[in-house]
């Protein structure tokens, strides 16, 4: 039997509503990766992480139990779940994440600010106070909870002065630059993602990497953001050559990702057909990936049989080495 | 025998952005979907205009399956919102069903 819609929605939205967050995070694990990076507090241009990044291994680990859940007897509980989740923090218990799945996603988010550094950005952060954005939310259609969250969010913005705003990940950049205007009266943030920042801003390069990487675009940033070019440019500048695979750039292949949190088995079938198109374009390669999302789907579907980076770990040893 | 709705589709259209009558039925979207989700969106949304509310209430999994990667936007000839436009059949089903 599959996982039940409603109330798995249920707890998602109520986590939202709740404890600002889809799966509760502490504020020590969401900003441990910026500790030693002296970002200020607040300015007038923000890196946003989101918490995309850091709430992957929570996922992670809550897709595990779902999918010993789905099919199985437990799914009869999931209802219960729900009611008790809304006092006690079940949705907790049940993510406990890995360290070291965590300290790899969080040095993804000190190579992003390390890049914007070497860039010449000048950058604050929001620390304890940033919000997660709400995407899985908008995506499963609860719109009204996710419309008081965004309003959260946005107040949080403006209490610093934030005029500008730079995201490290394609749902983030797609909610606060495409979906909040459209939530939110007089909206008035400006929104780039990081990979924008860094070709507007012309980095140039340390050390040539000289290797070949396989490209898989993530769908939100080829098809409702335009970020097709920025990935390429900052990867042929550092002496990267790209093989496309099969499905690529605007019609790029979506990761399966987007099922994990309802239909686990889904998504993993959607990712293994990913996996083989990045084979055949040349697994020895490797491949890169520009989404946390697309990173963990894929990288558990690959068995070990592709070797994936999310993109940022390529960047800092070209241009921050 | 189906039930007919004549509301369901100003039930589900919150906004103009809910163009399923733009669909010509041509079927792209079914054959490019990475899901293999053959229903979506041509015959759900024909329901929805057509008033089918027990039709698409009965396939609440596909809709829900539904990746929202815009395979299907970017090859559509007629332009039609189809992720926006599943995601006001979720919304809808959400406050009906879910009571979310």
């Amino acid at each position: 039997m599959p996982l039940p819609t409603g109330d798995t929605i249920g707890i998602l939205a109520d986590n939202l509503r709740i404890r600002h967050s889809v799966l509760p995070i502490s504020a020590k694990s969401a900003t441990r990766w910026a500790r030693g990076l002296n970002i200020p507090k607040g300015a007038r241009t923000v890196l946003y992480t989101g918490m995309m990044y850091q709430l992957i291994p929570y996922i992670a680990a809550m897709g595990k139990a779902q999918e010993g859940i789905e099919d199985s007897f437990l799914v009869n509980f999931i209802k219960l779940g729900r009611q008790v989740n809304k006092v006690i923090n079940v949705s907790g218990f049940m993510a406990l994440p890995s360290k070291s799945m965590q300290e790899s996603y969080n040095r993804i988010l000190v190579n992003i600010a390390r890049l914007l550094q070497q860039a010449g950005v000048q950058f604050g952060y929001l620390y304890e106070e940033e919000l997660y954005s709400g995407a899985l939310i908008y995506d499963l259609g609860v719109d009204d909870v996710l419309k008081a969250h965004a309003r959260k969010v946005y107040d949080v913005f403006k209490k610093y002065g934030v005029q500008n705003v730079i995201t490290v990940d394609p749902h983030t950049t797609n909610m606060l630059r495409s979906v909040y205007p459209k939530l939110i009266d007089g909206y008035d943030l400006q929104v780039q993602s990081y990979l924008e920042v860094l070709v507007e801003r012309g980095i140039e390069p340390r050390s040539r990497l000289d290797l070949e990487v396989v490209m898989h675009d993530s769908c939100v940033y080829a098809r409702y953001e335009n970020v097709l070019n920025e990935q390429r440019t900052l990867l042929k500048n550092a002496g990267v050559a790209i093989k496309e695979p099969a499905d690529s750039g605007k019609f790029t292949l979506c990761c399966g990702g987007p099922a994990e949190s309802l239909y686990p088995k889904k998504a993993k079938e959607r990712a293994r057909q990913r996996v083989e198109q990045i084979k055949q374009a040349g697994a020895a390669a490797g491949a890169v990936t520009m989404c946390p999302i697309c990173y963990v789907n894929l990288q558990k579907a690959a068995r070990g049989e592709v070797q994936l980076e999310d993109i940022s770990n390529l960047l800092t040893q070209a241009y921050c080495m | 025998m189906a039930l007919v709705n004549p509301d369901f589709v100003n039930e589900v259209k919150r906004t103009e952005e809910f163009n399923a009558s733009a669909c010509m039925n041509c079927g792209v979207c079914s054959a490019v979907c990475p899901m293999g989700l053959e229903l979506l969106p041509r015959k759900l949304f024909r329901y929805v205009l057509l008033g089918l509310e027990d039709k698409v209430l009965a396939n609440t999994e596909t809709i829900y399956s539904c990746l929202l990667c815009k395979m299907c936007e970017a090859n559509c000839p007629a332009q039609v919102h189809i992720a926006e436009n599943v995601r006001f059949l979720r919304y809808y089903i959400n406050k009906k069903v879910f009571k979310l």
